[in-house]
């Protein structure tokens, strides 16, 4: 089947149908979502926790009541979705190629195409655990969509390694459901996870959290039959002599998430080591003309509503390139140094107030500045009580930082 | 006198407040960004609540479970007995999305509301 579609969005979370929503109200028709899963909402059907749209609705939701919210103003605005439809590949003239259940082989042909596939998690390959490879050892989210989409239960002596929300959620609710967690392992001394996750998943349930500590063998053939942990030093490897046996039949891996960006790559889009996703604008346009990303698959956030607001962003962008063309001339980096690990947008031509830059930390810290450098002055400087790298942080700029800005040949953004 | 560390809840900042004390009383909150800092760590030792979320199964083929919340917090110590009775309810199509699936969930004027749209 060959098409043609003026906007094509790649993805159905929650940056997938806020993207289209903000384009469709921006004047454009000629939409199309491509998802592959069964529904609209992406990660949100499974997240059935509360904790979100705190800034966009005023309210604690959980995850599907957050997805339903864009899921009844995308049929409202009848904006037109495939479900059940994989996208294989994207070309540099925004061409794609997808993949559907019942509408076969798609060729479409777009103008412009919104990147918001979101993220995945990391595998037990990807850190790297000796030992045997038994049955009972899932990521956090795959456990989650077992529990709470499909009804399963995973088992009954769980242990969990890695800190990040996805384990403590995992940790409180398989608690509910009467399995018993052991303990949430941490390598590094701190956790990757939310304060309000580790007081209200683990410390209301007494899980004990054991930082700086990893898994050093996995026991069992069929079925897990337990793990043996260690704590580790300041390089992060493990200390002989401190090895401890737990016995579990089931090991969640909460140990991250990395945007999913093999289609971003297909695009030849420029993608940034740091965040794992594609360098982009202040238009969250990406190196490749009418390509624009937003989501986890730009950078993993932490809270859905800034997912929101950024794909909206997107969305307006992406109309405003298929009104009027971007016209692009010399883009000026963001240089993200000193304790700030990366930017985004990476870089730019004007900013205006209406583009946030996004950051995370290298490392937790008390008491810093965040300062915004122009040409060696410090045109933004805001005091952090506390600084984690679980949390990204958003500095919001107003006309007069904006236009130093502007004016600035050496930008970048640190602590001091 | 009792002084602690308790991070506030409430929202995604989790301050990390420093409380202190007496008999189930409030006397001092410290480390708090808001004022609904103090007004948790109030009710955190007076009579600590939180809202449950869970599933339950669905008469529907393609959507097995259906999500549901407590449209209030409830009383903590009470978490185990309400999964109980989580258990025994079962959604029938249609629902939408904020309807009631069980009145009276555990305290009275706090019902057990659906998550999601379900089609027959
Ligand atoms: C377990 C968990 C707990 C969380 N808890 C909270 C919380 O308490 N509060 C909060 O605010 N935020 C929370 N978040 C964060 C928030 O949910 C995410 O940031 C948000 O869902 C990201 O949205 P997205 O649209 O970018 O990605 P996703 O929701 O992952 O959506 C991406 C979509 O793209 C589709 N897709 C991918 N590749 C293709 C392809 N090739 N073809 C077609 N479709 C494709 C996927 O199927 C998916 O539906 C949590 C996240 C997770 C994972
Ligand atoms: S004190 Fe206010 S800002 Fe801090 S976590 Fe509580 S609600 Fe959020």
């Amino acid at each position: 089947m060959n098409l043609h579609k003026q906007l094509v969005v790649i993805g159905g979370g929650p940056a997938g149908m806020a993207a289209a929503i903000s384009a469709k109200e921006n004047g454009i028709d000629d939409i199309l979502i491509l998802e592959r899963g069964e529904f609209l909402g992406g990660i949100l059907n499974q997240c059935i926790h509360a904790g979100f749209g705190l800034h966009t609705f005023n309210e604690e939701l959980t995850g599907p009541e957050y997805a339903t919210r864009y899921t009844d103003r995308i049929e409202a605005l009848k904006i037109e979705y495939s479900l059940n439809t994989m996208v294989l590949s994207i070309k540099k003239d925004k061409t794609i190629v997808a993949v559907s259940r019942d509408k076969g082989l798609m060729n479409i042909k777009t103008e412009a195409v919104i990147l918001a596939m979101g993220c995945r998690e990391r595998t037990r390959g990807a850190i790297n655990i000796a030992g045997s490879r038994p049955a009972g050892i899932f990521t956090a989210g795959t456990a989650q969509y077992y529990i709470n989409i499909m009804g399963k239960t995973i088992g009954k002596k769980i242990v969990i390694l890695g800190s990040g929300d996805i384990g403590l959620i995992m940790a409180r609710r398989l608690t509910l459901e009467g399995a018993e967690v052991k303990t949430v392992l941490e390598l590094l001394p701190y956790s990757n996870g939310l304060g309000r996750n580790i007081a209200q998943c683990l410390e209301d349930f007494d899980i004990p959290l054991m930082l700086s500590h990893t898994i050093v063998g996995i026991t069992g053939k069929e079925r897990l039959e337990g793990i043996t942990i260690a704590s580790v030093d300041e390089k992060l490897t493990p200390i002989p002599g401190s090895e401890q046996f737990i016995e579990c039949d089931t090991l969640l891996l909460s140990v991250g998430l990395i945007p999913e960006n093999e289609l971003t790559t297909d695009a030849e889009v420029e993608i940034d080591q740091r965040t794992s996703g594609a360098v982009i604008n202040e238009n969250l346009e990406t190196s490749v003309e009418g390509i624009f990303a937003c989501g986890n698959v730009l950078h993993v956030h932490d809270l859905v509503d800034y997912v929101s607001d950024e794909a909206a962003r997107a969305g307006k962008k992406a109309t405003q390139y298929l009104k009027n063309g971007i016209t692009k001339n010399e883009y000026k980096n963001i240089i993200a140094q000193n304790g700030v690990r990366y930017c985004v947008p990476q870089k730019f031509e004007k900013l205006t107030p209406e583009t946030p830059l996004f950051f995370r930390v290298t490392t937790p810290c008390d008491r810093r500045f965040v300062a915004v450098f122009a040409d060696g002055e410090a045109v933004y400087k805001k005091r952090e009580a506390y600084l984690t790298p679980s949390e990204m942080q958003i500095i919001k700029l107003n006309d007069e930082i904006c236009e130093k800005l502007n004016k600035a040949t050496q930008i970048s953004i640190e602590l001091i | 006198m009792t002084e602690r560390k308790m991070t506030c809840i409430i929202c995604p900042r989790g301050c990390r407040m420093t409380v202190k004390y007496e008999n189930n009383t409030l006397i001092e909150c410290k480390d708090n960004f808001c004022a609904r800092g103090p007004t948790y760590a109030k009710n955190e030792i007076a009579a600590p609540t939180r809202v449950l979320t869970s599933t339950i199964p669905t008469d529907s083929k393609t959507v097995p479970l259906m999500p549901v919340k407590t449209s209030k917090a409830i009383p903590k110590e009470q978490l185990f007995t309400a999964m109980k009775l989580v258990k025994t309810i079962r959604a029938k199509a249609p629902l939408k999305c904020g309807d009631v699936i069980y009145k009276d969930f555990m305290v009275q004027g706090t019902d057990l509301i659906c998550g999601r749209n379900l089609k027959v």
